[in-house]
């Protein structure tokens, strides 16, 4: 007889009969009716219509029935809380019971149940179960803490129950401590600085006492919290890590790696030269050893993890290499974690192995798993000097094959093994001709045409190749089609006779028959070049072209300190900071390893640039649209292992730049000037997202708390300086420009006085753009309708768009413009005051504002002060208020008052602010905090000049 | 500067300011009630079978709904495989974290920041006591006995929080099912809840409990190694290494204190113990010393790695090869003793992932049987003993679709074997002496070698 039964209906209606059966007389019944409404319940079913037939069978001396009502309760408590108050009394009184296990089931079902009028009624009896004489009950108290403060934090604090939860880390059974521990590290993750737990040394005591008693759940929790702690010296590191390493033969491999994340924590502290950093090295081996050998998905985590502790201590499992060898029947997402970590361990010494295995690999049937095989044979070669000539020749081998993605990679890899040792391989390109035909994949098409333009002296019919790439230009990708312009001028400069014909012909169809801005600028760029100074275009495109490093997509320093910290945790699994990705996560504290502090070594203190940088990843400083120079050196293949834009000589920018607008705008500037700006749409619209936290969601009611917005009155207009002149008219054939920028209704306005100095009329004014670190361009054509006569003046307006194309300026806000008319072209760079890009949406909820400005580093803050300011706090945020700079608080402490401010721009960046104004003070103090700092410095000039006007 | 949330506190000790940083407090309080944010580690758990349907869930909180499954079906569908499906997936809000045993996925959901060992620990225990109460752990077990799991898993899990695992206190509190008691269960109308406290769950020895009682008693100990090999074309071992396991049954009455010697403890590169193991006495001395739980248990997971020479049973001489133009192949494999220690090799089996265009296997074996899955292209040869003195051999033609060219990948042997009475690392159990009760237990050690992931490359 089995519980498919409960499952079977009858004519008349599930419902009907249950309930029916539910309200039977006999206790048999009952309860096999409280068991058919469980099975409907597990499989998804709605019987929420039957809560009240089933808190009626809650009174009963029967344990398996109260258990199964209780269930039950805790499904639907929420959808009937009015029906659930009728459960009260029955729990008050279970909690009661000479049975502890009816007391604490009873504590614990009450915690289940989120209904607040429950709530109220739980306190009494959780305070008594937390001091209840059987431990069982006091454990099961314990995490009932951790619910009810989820469900109602101020009550718990209130109700003193932290203490009480901070006193059980003392108890005398170790279950019980391990619960608390657990409750408690719960309750600090959603108050990250309530210094909940306290640890100390004779709490770290406690706790390890705790670790060798209670169960392998509890020790996870108990090794978790310890991890936190920060011992005050190697003496005390060192004894923590003997205590602790006795885990690591654990048979549970949640302990295990929980236990590793203490040793690699705490081994930092421990002077290098000490005996036991020895010992304890050798002793972390064959547990992550082991724990490959556990399922795959228990395999999978560790391989992620030990991603990171090879980074960070290679020497640990420098002789295991064999172990990470990839077995025929391995999931395929452990095949390719365990192929990272071979290309991590791979020396001189193993590398004779690794290649033999990568090149098995390669024969796999599964495609994605043999693509990375063939591109660790590269990595292998650029990683190990000495084995290039080998992985070389295994990759031809793997050409033969003619299996044709194995030949498509092994391509792209052999690129950049060109790229890392140049003038050393090129006899292999005859036989990586031959399959030129064979490539159907971008990255290896544009990689052979890299090839062939860079070696084309060599190659005897280069021009033949390129030229058969020509013929079907407009299908390739735009990755393609920028390499082969590239090569194509690479081999006019190499062989200028006889290829004439052939770099016409990609210029003009790079240039006239595009619609591809980058590919028409990079096409103007060369025909520049060419058509100006051949020399100088030789220097520029044959420039000799950095060497490429060796460890590629090593983790960046910072990053991977903090998440040694995180070790076993999913931040550790997707190798991103956890504020960077877990919901809700309000202020993650980053953890930092601590410091040796025996010996001389020196402390890793991460550089403030590169820690906010890095660690701070999501919302991307304003996007670099790949560099100029970099395009024209055309290093943009972006090939896993390059190493970014070569450094460049600065002139060579500057002119760049300038030469990419002149060319540009003859052609553009056919009246169609807001096509253009369209098209610029498509890539310039780059801001990253923010990340999760941001999104949170907040309920209504919590907004008026603190909006000022509504009690301050009108908001002023938004600031905007007077104007200057950009162009004078000597420098422009008698064309003088003045101008400045204003927001109006959420739309910046360029807004200039053009002015004729010159004797005859001027007609056929257009405008454009160079691309600039917020992607403003114009959003409309120059409106200017009428000629403009000698000594007259024209006001007019340009509305501006922020969807341009991108590239980071210096200083951030210059903005290089050229104007055009009847007469010539006119280049001139103004700046324009940030405040322009303030948005009207800039007002952060007030707890995502606590969360944000905690969760960026204090590397990235800064501060100003801003002198001779005679305003009080309500008109100075009045005042910023119309221009978009919110204030979301005002806090006054001993007559400062303190003003909390959000912005944001119009690329999504965040900017927060804490302005202090003392009363008869004039100097305010102004701190400002955002992801990306660069920012700050134009933030603070705005804030000086809008509240100065 | 530092945040705002750290002055609120900070200048709480200040009389003149306290009565305001406590607003500002309870405000911050407040929001967190009104955040919807699950702070508990495993939210909700849903059984899936082979096919997508999700037949069994599980809240431990508020109900997620199953649409949250919708990002797992998608990957599933990608992976092909079940097998293949990355154990944690990332969802907008939630996580995913997965595990496949027996056909089925046991997937749970997480809304923060929790260890994914952890879970998928947690999950293979949750199968580990499917297993062990119904005998199996499969859909239509889990359907039959579908309350019973939904109270065991209450009682496994509490806010996330795992309460009992043991499966000698779960079978205190949730008696596993017997045809008698189901039978006296429906007359007398008794019930399968115990309703006193587990006595293990709060003792120092959680994994035993109290007043056990034994007409025989008896310890059995069995060491099973698993080898993880892989040899190449040549025959010569790329890897090798030993998975050890001491699986352990013991019914013995009242408190025992157990000691378990070996001959050649130095052997073991890593151990992992079961809870009861007195992990000093193991450093100190090299003995398993430990009070057993009561019934099957594993006492000690262990690892040979390739440190130490892994002896390998069997040598495999095998050609496997397609021809370039024409439509076949040629298949043939011979298999012999190599280090077995005079043990005799049973169980003999070889498995074989043919590529894809092979469509059928014309083949003799000498001994044994041979099949061709056409669907999976495997062949699987069932060999059974081996002789040493007329080596088993299996040979003949390959045919590969017509027209099809020649296969990229190379076909990969697995190798099945079972060598009784072996432990092919050399561990021997020395002795095994009992204290703190008085009678004489009847004791005994099997030793049985496998081959775990072994694996003839070609």
């Amino acid at each position: 007889m089995t519980d498919s039964k409960y499952f079977t209906t009858t004519k008349k209606g599930e419902i009907f009969e249950l309930k029916a059966e539910l309200n039977s007389d006999k206790k048999e019944k009952k309860k096999e009716a409280v068991k058919k409404v469980i099975a409907s319940m597990t499989v998804g079913k709605d019987v929420s219509a039957l809560f009240p037939d089933v808190v009626n069978c809650m009174q009963t001396d029967n344990l398996e029935l109260k258990k199964l009502v209780y269930l039950y309760l805790m499904n639907y408590a929420k959808s009937q809380p009015d029906m659930a108050i009728m459960a009260v009394n029955t729990f008050v009184k279970d909690c009661e019971d000479p049975n502890p296990l009816i007391r604490a089931l009873a504590v614990r079902t009450m915690g289940c149940i989120r209904v607040d009028k429950i709530t109220e009624y739980l306190c009494e009896p959780l305070r008594k179960c937390l001091k209840d004489e059987d431990p069982y009950v006091r454990k099961t108290a314990a995490v009932c803490v951790a619910k009810l403060h989820d469900i109602n934090a101020q009550l718990v604090e209130d109700q003193g129950f932290l203490d009480t939860l901070k006193d059980l880390i003392s108890d005398s059974n170790p279950m019980v401590v391990a619960n608390a521990v657990a409750a408690l590290s719960e309750i600090a993750e959603s108050h990250p600085n309530s210094n909940l737990l306290d640890l100390n040394p004779q709490t770290i005591n406690k706790l390890l006492t705790a670790l060798n008693e209670c169960t392998e759940w509890g020790q996870i929790f108990i090794l978790d919290c310890l991890a936190n702690y920060t011992p005050r010296d190697d003496r005390e590191s060192q004894s923590i890590c003997e205590r602790v390493t006795p885990r690591l033969s654990h048979a549970n491999s949640a302990v295990v790696l929980s236990a590793v994340k203490v040793l690699m924590k705490f081994m930092e502290m421990l002077p290098k030269d000490l005996d036991y950093y020895g010992t304890l090295l050798k002793k972390l081996a064959p547990p992550l050893v082991t724990l490959l050998s556990a399922e795959p998905e228990l395999q999978y985590v560790a391989l992620r993890n030990i991603n990171l502790i090879v980074q960070r201590r290679p020497e640990i499992l420098k002789h295991e290499m064999k172990v990470f060898f990839v077995k025929y029947n391995d999931p395929i997402y452990v095949k390719l974690e365990k192929l990272d970590i071979m290309i991590r361990l791979a020396s001189q010494a193993n590398i004779a192995q690794v290649l033999a295995e990568l090149k098995e690999y390669a024969t796999e049937v599964d495609v994605d798993f043999v693509r990375k095989a063939v591109r660790a044979i590269g990595r292998c070669a650029i990683k190990v000097e000495q084995s290039a000539e080998r992985c070389v020749s295994t990759l031809l081998d793997l050409i033969q094959t003619k299996v044709n993605y194995v030949v498509q990679e092994a391509i792209v890899v052999i690129k950049d093994i060109f790229r890392k040792y140049p003038n050393k391989y090129e006899s292999v390109i005859a036989t990586l001709c031959e399959n030129l035909d064979s490539l159907d994949e971008p990255e290896a098409r544009a990689a052979m045409i890299w090839i062939v333009g860079e070696y084309a002296e060599r190659i005897d019919n280069a021009d033949e190749l390129l030229e058969s790439f020509l013929e079907g230009f407009h299908d390739e990708s735009t990755q393609v089609q920028l390499q082969l312009l590239t090569a194509i001028v690479k081999l006019f400069l190499k062989k200028p006779t006889e290829t004439q014909e052939l770099v016409q012909q990609v210029l003009s169809l790079a240039t006239q028959d595009s619609d591809n801005p980058d590919l028409r600028d990079r096409g103007y760029i060369y025909w520049r070049l060419l058509s100006t100074d051949p020399v100088a275009a030789k220097e520029v495109v044959l420039a000799e072209k950095p060497l490429i490093s060796e460890e590629t997509d090593l983790i960046e320093p910072t990053l991977l300190e903090e998440l040694i910290c995180h070790i076993g945790t999913l931040a550790s699994v997707y190798h991103k900071p956890p504020s960077a990705f877990v919901e809700g996560s309000r202020g993650v504290q980053h953890k930092r390893l601590p410091g040796s502090a025996g010996s001389g070594e020196s402390v890793d203190s991460p550089d403030p640039a590169s820690a906010a940088g890095v660690t701070e990843a999501p919302p991307a400083v304003i996007p670099s649209q790949g560099d100029l120079l970099g395009d024209l050196l055309n290093l943009d293949l972006t090939p896993p292992t390059a190493t970014g834009p070569p450094p460049a000589p600065s002139s060579g920018m500057q002119l760049g730049a300038m030469d990419l607008l002149g060319g540009g705008l003859d052609s553009l500037l056919g009246g169609d000037i807001g096509g253009s700006a369209a098209m610029g749409a498509g890539f310039g619209a780059a801001p990253a997202a923010m990340p999760a936290s941001f999104n949170a969601p907040v309920s209504g009611g919590l907004d008026d708390l603190f909006d000022l917005g509504g009690s301050v009155g009108m908001p002023m207009g938004a600031y905007s300086p007077p104007k200057t002149v950009w162009l004078p008219a000597m420098k422009a054939k008698g064309l003088e420009i003045s101008g400045t920028f204003a927001r109006r209704a959420g739309v910046i306005q360029m807004e200039m006085t053009l002015t004729n100095k010159a004797m005859s009329v001027m007609t056929d004014f257009a405008i454009q753009f160079n691309r600039n670190s917020f992607g403003l361009a114009p959003a409309g054509p120059l409106q200017v309708l009428t000629p403009l006569s000698p000594n007259q003046s024209i006001e007019v307006s340009l509305p501006l768009s922020t969807v341009g194309p991108v590239m980071k300026m210096e200083p951030l806000t210059n903005l290089q413009v050229a104007v055009k008319n009847n007469i010539d072209v006119f280049y001139f760079s103004c700046q324009y005051p940030i405040s322009m890009l303030f948005v009207e949406d800039g007002k952060m909820e007030r707890q995502v504002f606590l969360a944000t400005w905690k969760d960026i580093p204090n590397d990235n803050e800064s501060q100003f002060q801003i002198k001779d300011c005679h305003l009080n706090s309500d008109a100075a945020s009045n005042k910023l208020q119309g221009s978009n700079v919110f204030t979301i608080a005002k806090r006054t402490v001993e007559g400062q008052d303190m003003l909390y401010q959000s912005t944001k721009l119009t690329n999504g960046i965040w900017v927060l602010a804490e302005l202090r104004v003392q009363a008869g003070n004039p100097n305010y103090t102004v701190s400002l905090k955002c992801r990306a700092p660069e920012v700050s410095q134009c933030v603070f000039q705005s804030y000086e000049a809008m509240l100065k006007n | 500067m530092t945040c705002l949330y750290l002055r609120a506190h900070s200048s709480a000790g200040a009389s003149s300011v306290s009565r305001q940083s406590c607003h500002i407090d309870t405000e911050l309080y407040s929001w967190h009630s009104h955040l919807d944010l699950a702070a508990e580690m495993i939210h909700s758990l849903f059984l899936i079978n082979h096919s997508g349907d999700i037949f069994l869930e599980k809240h431990w909180k508020s109900v997620i709904g199953r649409s949250v499954c919708d990002y797992f079906f998608e990957v599933k569908e990608k992976a092909v495989d079940p097998e293949n499906v990355p154990p944690v997936l990332q969802t907008p809000h939630h996580y995913l974290i997965s595990i496949y045993r027996g056909k089925l996925f046991f997937l749970s959901v997480i809304q923060t920041e929790v260890p994914p060992l952890f879970v998928i620990e947690f999950l293979h225990r949750v199968a580990d006591t499917i297993q062990d109460y119904f005998g199996e752990c499969s859909e239509n077990v889990i359907k039959d006995n579908v309350v019973t799991v939904y109270e065991l898993l209450e009682e496994m899990l509490d806010n996330g929080f795992p309460l009992a695992t043991e499966s000698n206190v779960l079978k205190e509190m949730i008696r596993p099912p017997t045809i008698l008691r189901t039978v006296v269960n429906t007359l007398t109308g008794g019930s399968n809840v115990g309703d006193t406290l587990p006595t293990g769950q709060l003792s120092n020895i959680p994994w035993r409990r109290a007043g056990v009682k034994y007409t025989n008693n008896e310890a059995y100990f069995d060491v099973i190694e698993e080898i993880d090999a892989i040899l190449d074309k040549s025959g010569t071992t790329v890897c090798a290494e030993i998975q050890g396991v001491i699986e352990a049954c013991v019914r013995l009455t009242g408190m025992p204190d157990l000691t378990l010697s070996f001959m050649n403890p130095r052997l073991l590169d890593d151990v992992s113990f079961h809870p009861c193991v007195r992990f000093k006495r193991w450093e100190s001395e090299r003995v398993l010393s430990f009070i057993p739980p009561d019934g099957n248990f594993t006492l000690m997971n262990y690892h040979v790695s390739s440190q130490n020479l892994v002896a390998i049973p069997v040598w495999v001489k095998q050609s496997i090869s397609f021809f370039e133009s024409g439509p076949s192949g040629r298949l043939d494999i011979t298999i012999g003793p190599k280090q077995t220690m005079g043990k005799t090799v049973e169980n003999l089996k070889v498995t074989i992932h043919m590529p894809k265009t092979v469509v059928s296997a014309n083949l003799t074996a000498t001994q044994g049987n041979y099949t061709f899955d056409l669907a999976t292209k495997v062949v699987v040869w069932d060999i059974g003993k081996l002789n040493p003195q007329k080596l088993p051999n299996l040979r003949g033609s390959l045919s590969t679709q017509t027209g099809a060219p020649k296969p990229d990948d190379n076909p990969s042997l697995n190798i099945d074997l079972k060598i009784q009475q072996l432990a092919i690392s050399g561990l021997k159990v020395s002795r095994l002496d009992m204290y703190g009760e008085k009678y004489k237990p009847f004791k005994g050690v099997k030793y049985l070698t496998k081959a775990g992931k072994f694996q003839v490359r070609t």
